[in-house]
């Protein structure tokens, strides 16, 4: 039998990935899709809760982070394009005109 | 299901969004205006904005004395959001004067720049007034999203770039960790309202232990204190202030920080009243830690915008020692500080965009030498404004400190006001040593590309009269903010 | 609870089963004689044209990004069409509000010229 539990896991581990993913990987646009992932283990989990606690407050909640992650992504993407349209690259290693 | 449509339909209120409404029609007019005016045509653009936000401030104070609740319980225009609306609007306000005049001379007069400004205030009012975890996450996003692409705005500009991705990337990761605290926190306590989440738990004082209750309180607090550039989560914080565009950064170290404080103070205060002693004891240490890295920092930047951003690292650790206290004093005296962080940040802000040539190589320690007699009403205007920053008095920085720690020694964190005081002498240092260059080295140049703007110039004389005011008399606008709170 | 997945589960594994196999059986038994064109990414129809990492217009950018963020609003438009006829003329109203903001942006995209191809 599959409960809440098991999905709050699974939430929490793929929540994990993506933290792991943006500390570790060095492209941007891997980063950015990492933080997505993180994104949607938050949905996945709020989703399980809600139907777990009979609430339909979660799953508004859904909508609304999707929308962000959807206007978040289209920023991000505009971001990098001109960042890549100056330097030629999209590696954070070379976003290093400003120390850190 | 017929009476869930008439209970949305009561729940509507439209006095309650009113402020947020008008600032996002306003926007929306301008941003239409622009495709229709011919390229680099932005003075009227940046008049309409000011008239929106003076229309903006009349609505809102509509809600003084006369909360107004509404959407079932998620928004809320009480005296709270009253008194943080009217300083993000000040901050909105001070930061259009100046940039009118900035762009043309960077090479970007870009209409657009005025309606993000807009969206970015309303959102930052959507955090205030929001009274469910969903409108205050809203409001952040859209405050964000804003400012992600403002900070970026000058395209060709590497260092502008890279402001706007790493303000970004860090953002929307710091973003996931608040969605996270909330969903686990949704899951706890049933409900995204704040002051539900605060019934259930004083109803349940079980849960207040729970795992759960306590991570999801940490993973929320995270994105709220990046927002505030508390360490340790200020890395982005000197990267994004140097290399934005001069008055987005004025706006940023204003404007956002105030929202996140208000979300962060609605959500402890009302939601997580039950895990007082959690965050209490999280934000002293933070606070301290915050405090000593900001002004450690600062020591060592020769850059002005950057010295200014670790400054902001350090005046956002005073803040906190405020919502440690937790008492009407130390909160009150929160609502207080940003309002005078605000006038005293954006007047020296103003001086820099005024001081800088195209490309602001120049906003050096070295670039200021004898800036104070060869242009002397933009050298005393900085050197209050610095004077405010230290919290010298009679300036608006020392009337705010003095009620956070009067507040933090009230609540019995004596050492806590100690610690902030000493930090407050170290950062003489570094602000003084401006002043000095200022007044006391010999000019290398004759300054002679300084224009006096009329807009920037305004915003200047407003920011002092602020300063002045609220350190002279600070007592009215102390009992407003005392009227302001919880 | 789980036994009704049985058929699912059975047949992914005769999927999984065969194609390995497939792969397995024909990597052991069948005749190897590379050549340039059968090492190309597409052995069958056009002959290659230059490389496949070419950079691509700016162009597919900017519709993508305007896709992303117009494609979104159906997330609301769902569910408001599901209740569409108890919410009755508020709802409409409501919605048509939502369109209208969107339509803002619209207006502006277009005057922008972000939508012209060349």
């Amino acid at each position: 039998m599959i409960t809440v539990n098991h999905y709050l896991v699974l939430s929490a581990i793929l929540f994990a990935l993506g933290t792991f993913g943006v500390l570790t990987r060095r492209n941007a646009i891997v980063i950015f899709m990492c933080i997505e992932l993180m994104l949607n283990a938050v949905n996945l989990s709020f989703i399980a809760l809600s139907h777990h606690l009979g609430n339909l407050d979660g799953q508004i909640f859904v909508f609304f982070v999707m929308t962000v992650a959807a206007a978040e992504a289209a920023v991000g993407l505009a971001l990098m394009i001109t960042f890549f349209r100056n330097r030629e690259s999209i590696e954070v290693d070379d976003i290093s005109m400003l120390k850190w | 299901m017929e009476n869930l449509v008439q209970l949305a339909m009561q729940n509507v209120n439209f006095a309650a969004i009113m402020p947020s409404l008008v600032l996002c029609c306003f926007g929306m007019a301008i941003l239409l205006i622009n495709v229709f005016m011919p390229r680099g045509k932005t003075t009227s653009a940046s008049l309409i904005s000011i008239i929106a936000l003076l229309v903006t401030a009349v609505v809102s104070l509509q809600g003084w004395n006369n909360p107004q609740f509404g959407f079932a319980g998620h928004v809320a225009l009480d005296n709270f959001a009253t008194f943080f609306n009217m300083t993000f609007l000040l901050a909105a306000g001070l930061t259009i004067l100046m940039s009118d005049d900035y762009l043309r001379r960077e090479g970007y007069p870009i209409g657009e720049y005025y309606p993000l400004i807009l969206f970015s205030t309303a959102g930052a009012m959507w955090m205030a007034s929001g009274t469910d975890l969903m409108t205050i996450f809203l409001g952040l996003e859209v405050l964000s999203i804003s400012l992600y692409i403002l900070a970026g705005m000058f395209r060709h500009q590497l260092q502008s770039n890279e402001a706007g991705l790493k303000y970004f990337l860090l953002g929307a990761f710091s973003t996931g960790f608040l969605l996270y605290g909330i969903a686990l926190l949704y899951g706890v306590a049933g409900t995204t309202n704040v002051a539900d989440i605060g019934l259930y738990l004083s109803a349940h004082p079980a849960m207040i232990g729970n795992p759960m209750t306590v991570a999801g309180m940490l993973l929320m607090s995270i994105g709220f204190l990046f927002k505030i550039a508390a360490a340790p989560f200020h890395m982005w914080t000197p990267d994004v202030y140097q290399g934005a565009p001069t008055p987005v950064t004025a706006f940023m170290s204003a404007g956002p920080k105030a929202a996140a404080f208000a979300a962060l103070m609605r959500i402890f205060i009302l939601g997580l009243a039950g895990l007082q002693s959690e965050w209490t004891s999280l934000l002293w240490g933070l606070a301290i830690l915050t405090m000593i890295i900001g002004n450690v920092t600062a020591i060592y930047q020769t850059n002005l915008k950057r010295m200014l951003a670790y400054s902001s690292i350090a005046h956002a650790g005073y803040a906190l020692v405020g919502l440690v206290a937790a008492n009407a004093v130390g909160v009150s005296g929160i609502l207080f500080y940003m309002l005078a962080y605000t006038f005293m940040n954006l007047g020296a802000f103003a001086v820099l965009v005024l001081a800088g040539k195209k490309g602001e190589e120049n906003l050096t320690l070295e670039g200021f030498s004898g800036f104070g007699f060869k242009r002397p009403f933009l050298g005393v205007a900085m050197t209050i404004f610095l004077l405010s920053l230290m919290g010298i008095p009679p300036t608006a920085g020392f009337a705010g400190k003095f009620y956070i720690f009067a507040g933090a020694i009230k609540s019995g964190y004596i050492w806590l006001a100690i610690i902030g005081v000493l930090n407050s002498a170290v950062s003489l240092y570094y602000y003084l040593r401006v002043i000095v260059y200022m007044y006391f080295k010999d000019p290398q140049e004759d300054y002679s590309w300084v224009s006096m703007h009329t807009g920037a110039v305004v915003s200047i004389v407003i920011a002092i009269v602020g300063v002045l005011y609220l350190g002279i008399i600070p007592g009215k606008i102390m009992e407003m903010a005392k009227l302001a709170i919880f | 609870m789980l036994d009704s997945y049985l058929p699912i589960i059975v047949l992914i594994v005769i999927a999984l089963a065969f194609a390995v196999g497939t792969i397995v059986m024909s990597h052991l038994i069948g005749h190897r004689k590379p050549s340039a064109v059968k090492l190309a990414p597409y052995e069958c129809g056009m002959p290659l044209v230059g490389s496949a990492r070419e950079r691509l217009s700016i162009k597919f950018y900017i519709i993508a990004m305007l896709f992303i963020v117009f494609d979104i609003e159906a997330v609301f438009l769902y569910p408001w069409a599901v209740v569409f006829k108890r919410l009755g003329m508020f709802g409409f109203a409501e919605m048509g509000v939502f369109i209208f903001i969107l339509l803002v942006g619209y207006v502006y995209v277009w005057k922008k010229g972000a939508l012209e191809w060349e």
